[in-house]
């Protein structure tokens, strides 16, 4: 794996929100093909790290660089960043009434062929694709015929996450407590679906709070986040560890050094 | 000298010609209504009702008066298409205020006893008729802009639908303006649906050269036991244009209305609309949409009466505004002490654009009944900012995001429309007037502006 190419490179980046600093210089290298997962307890971080990446500019960048196969992000809008190959699986996804899926889809779709210089996709092709990428995350058929996550339950709505994520192809899928909230069966559709889509092309960031999800989506690095800087990193059995001692002693260790 | 007294000379001086062929019953009427109008006078600016959009300086301005129709060379076909070219519609042109009929009767029957044409016409042929409606519905002593009509206007559209007729195809009232000078426009309808009877009315309204126009309009509209109308306004004026309707709907018993107003252009709108189900088991539902930008302004004063138990109303109302551009909406529900089990329900939601835009909005509900269920909601704000950034994460430009948001927040009006052909085009129309494609010169060859 170590000859794969580097897809992300994170280098000391400093994020405020409203004056206030929340990541306080990250750095992190992600490989074409690999698993990454972020754990981390509350407010260390996580979801801004998230939400920095797909480039929301409620978040300030105030210092370091994001490199995205080898090119910087930084300025680039959101839509540019998502063109680009990136996604961003949202950890509350956002209901939009009067727009409905089908038409929100396609105009994803076909602003992404656009920007690659293709066609629009034809109607029936559309639907083929459609009705195929629903049976990667077993998504009730009739949510799609809806406005955006309107009504969705909350299974619903992270499952219509991967959905989106299947039909949108990308290079890099940050999947921001894809878990939260899912029962057990939903949780495997939704892990089902991430595996299914893994290749050694593309590579995943999985943020999460919980162990759980790494039953199902085995991660090649686990990274700590806390108080705005990744403080461990480790293989898979870093987050076996988390699980069963909980985050304390990595707070006391980091406390005890600042 | 006072706008008031201006146009109090103006009355008396043109007395004659204004009034010319009257049968007594229209001259009383008008007698009346221009001394109610010297009573009142224009709106003040302390006055409540028209706190955000004062009209008298409007009225001020020179302006000239058609008291009859005046020939204005033009070729109807060539410059004007209209917005909503309805196949299959009964197509009324006004132009100027007046009925413009080059090529039929001014009154229209049909065998099944629908008349349709000139109301001037009207009112001498169907004295009967048109005495038992005419500012019976809307009274002069209820709204000074009401007054000032009544004692003005000279013709506009009747519209009869008898009893138990279902009238097949819809009638659309192209209100056209189109002058060499600055003009004052004073047009007045009639609809009148008997019993079991069934309509659907569109109006739209337009201008066509770029004098400044002032149109004070009155609707008044009768909606008999178990009618059913639909009615709605495209308002599509341009920049330098003031229009004031005044549509008064009087529902009798289960008769159900359907009254909409969308406004894609113009300067000054002042739309007041008043509906009295007066009789039980009425249902109504307003619908209200605008969007304006540059410096336009748009006056929503609406008025529903529940005057009588089982009556349902549901009203939607929203604007976009842009630039500089300012909106009002003042909603009044009134239930009366006897109109028990009454349902009704108010929403208006605004959406600024701009920073410097301003929409003012004052929901009221006033309720004398005990057993009712009544709810209004009302908002003011920007795009969602969450649901932009969603829209951007999938590879949606911010633009075209926006857009989207702003076909939805229409859309929740426009999808209550219920003509499905007319739904459509509406909402084609809006979304081009959201990318800024429509202007209201589109139609029109003369490229004035």
């Amino acid at each position: 794996m170590s000859e794969a190419k580097i897809m992300l490179e994170i280098k000391d980046l400093r994020v405020s929100i409203e004056g206030k600093e929340i990541l306080k210089g990250i750095n992190l290298s992600v490989k074409a093909g690999e698993v990454h997962a972020i754990m981390g307890p509350n407010g260390s971080g996580k979801s801004t790290l998230a939400s920095a990446l797909a480039g929301r500019d409620y978040f300030h960048i105030t210092h370091g660089k994001i490199i995205y196969e080898g090119k910087d992000l930084t300025e680039l809008a959101p839509e540019d960043r998502a063109r680009e190959g990136i996604f961003l699986g949202f950890q509350y996804p956002v209901e939009i009434p009067g727009v409905s899926m089908v038409n929100f889809l396609r105009t994803a779709i076909n602003s992404m062929r656009k920007y690659r210089g293709q066609d629009a996709l034809p109607a029936g092709d559309f639907l083929k694709l459609m009705r195929e990428k629903k049976k990667v995350v077993e998504i009730n058929s009739d949510l799609t015929n809806r406005s955006v996550n309107e009504g969705f339950s909350g299974g619903e709505k992270k499952k219509n996450e991967i959905f989106q994520m299947a039909l949108l192809e990308p290079k890099l899928a940050i999947l921001d407590e894809t878990d939260s909230g899912l029962d057990i069966d939903a949780l495997r559709i939704v892990a089902n679906g991430v595996n299914k889509l893994r290749s050694p092309q593309n590579a995943t960031i999985v943020i999460t709070h919980y162990q759980r999800l790494l039953d199902y989506i085995v991660p090649d690095v686990v990274h700590v986040l806390y108080k705005g800087r990744i403080v461990k990193s480790g293989d898979k059995s870093l987050a076996k560890e988390l699980e069963e001692h909980g985050y304390d002693w990595i707070k006391q260790e980091v406390d005890a050094d600042t | 000298m006072q706008t008031l007294d201006k146009y109090l000379e103006l009355f008396h001086k043109y007395r004659k010609q204004i009034g010319r062929d009257d049968l007594p019953y229209v001259k009383e009427m008008r007698d009346a209504a221009i001394l109610s109008f010297q009573q009142s006078g224009f709106p003040g600016r302390k006055e409540e009702r028209y706190k955000y959009t004062h009209l008298e300086p409007v009225f001020d301005g020179e302006l000239s008066f058609d008291f009859q129709p005046r020939k204005i060379d033009y070729d109807e076909a060539e410059i004007f298409s209209c917005d909503v070219p309805m196949l299959d519609s009964n197509v009324l042109t006004v132009l100027n205020g007046f009925f413009h009929h080059p090529e039929t009767e001014a009154l229209i029957s049909l065998n099944n006893g629908i008349i349709y044409g000139s109301l001037k016409e009207a009112s001498t042929q169907y004295p009967d008729l048109v005495k038992k409606y005419l500012g019976k519905i809307a009274s002069s002593n209820d709204e000074p802009f009401v007054a000032l009509n009544t004692a003005f206007s000279q013709d506009g559209i009747f519209l009869y639908i008898p009893e138990g007729v279902r009238m097949e195809r819809p009638i659309q009232i192209i209100n056209l303006l189109l002058s060499d000078k600055n003009q004052i426009v004073q047009h007045r309808n009639l609809f009148v649906l008997e019993k079991n009877a069934e309509a659907q009315v569109i109006v739209c309204d337009h201008t066509l050269s770029p004098q400044m126009f002032l149109t004070n309009s009155v609707s008044e509209v009768y909606t008999g036991e178990n009618a059913n109308l639909d009615l709605l306004r495209l308002q599509n004026e341009h920049n330098n244009s003031c229009q004031v309707t005044n549509t008064w709907i009087n529902q009798d018993r289960n008769s159900n209305c359907q009254h909409g107003t969308i406004t894609l252009h113009g300067g000054i709108v002042r739309n007041n609309l008043r509906i009295n189900m007066e009789g039980e088991g009425a249902e109504t539902s307003t619908l209200g949409l605008f969007l304006t930008d540059k410096m336009q302004h748009v006056d929503s004063y609406t008025v529903i009466e529940h005057s009588k138990p089982h009556c349902t109303s549901n009203q939607y109302y929203k604007g976009v505004l842009d630039d500089a551009s300012t909106g009002a909406f003042n909603g009044k529900i009134h239930v009366h002490p006897d109109a028990q089990m009454t349902k009704a329900f108010q929403s208006n939601n605004n959406i600024l654009l701009s920073d410097a835009a301003r929409m003012y909005t004052k929901p009221r509900l006033e309720i004398y009944a005990d057993d009712v269920k009544c709810s209004h909601g009302a908002t003011v704000g920007q795009l969602d900012e969450e649901g932009l950034f969603y829209l951007q994460s999938r590879g949606i430009a911010k633009d075209e995001s926006r857009l989207m948001l702003m076909d939805a927040f229409t859309w929740d009006v426009i999808s209550k429309i219920k003509q499905p052909s007319l739904r459509g085009r509406i909402t084609e129309l809006v979304g081009k007037r959201l990318r800024g494609e429509l202007s209201r010169c589109n139609n029109c060859a003369m490229h004035c502006d």
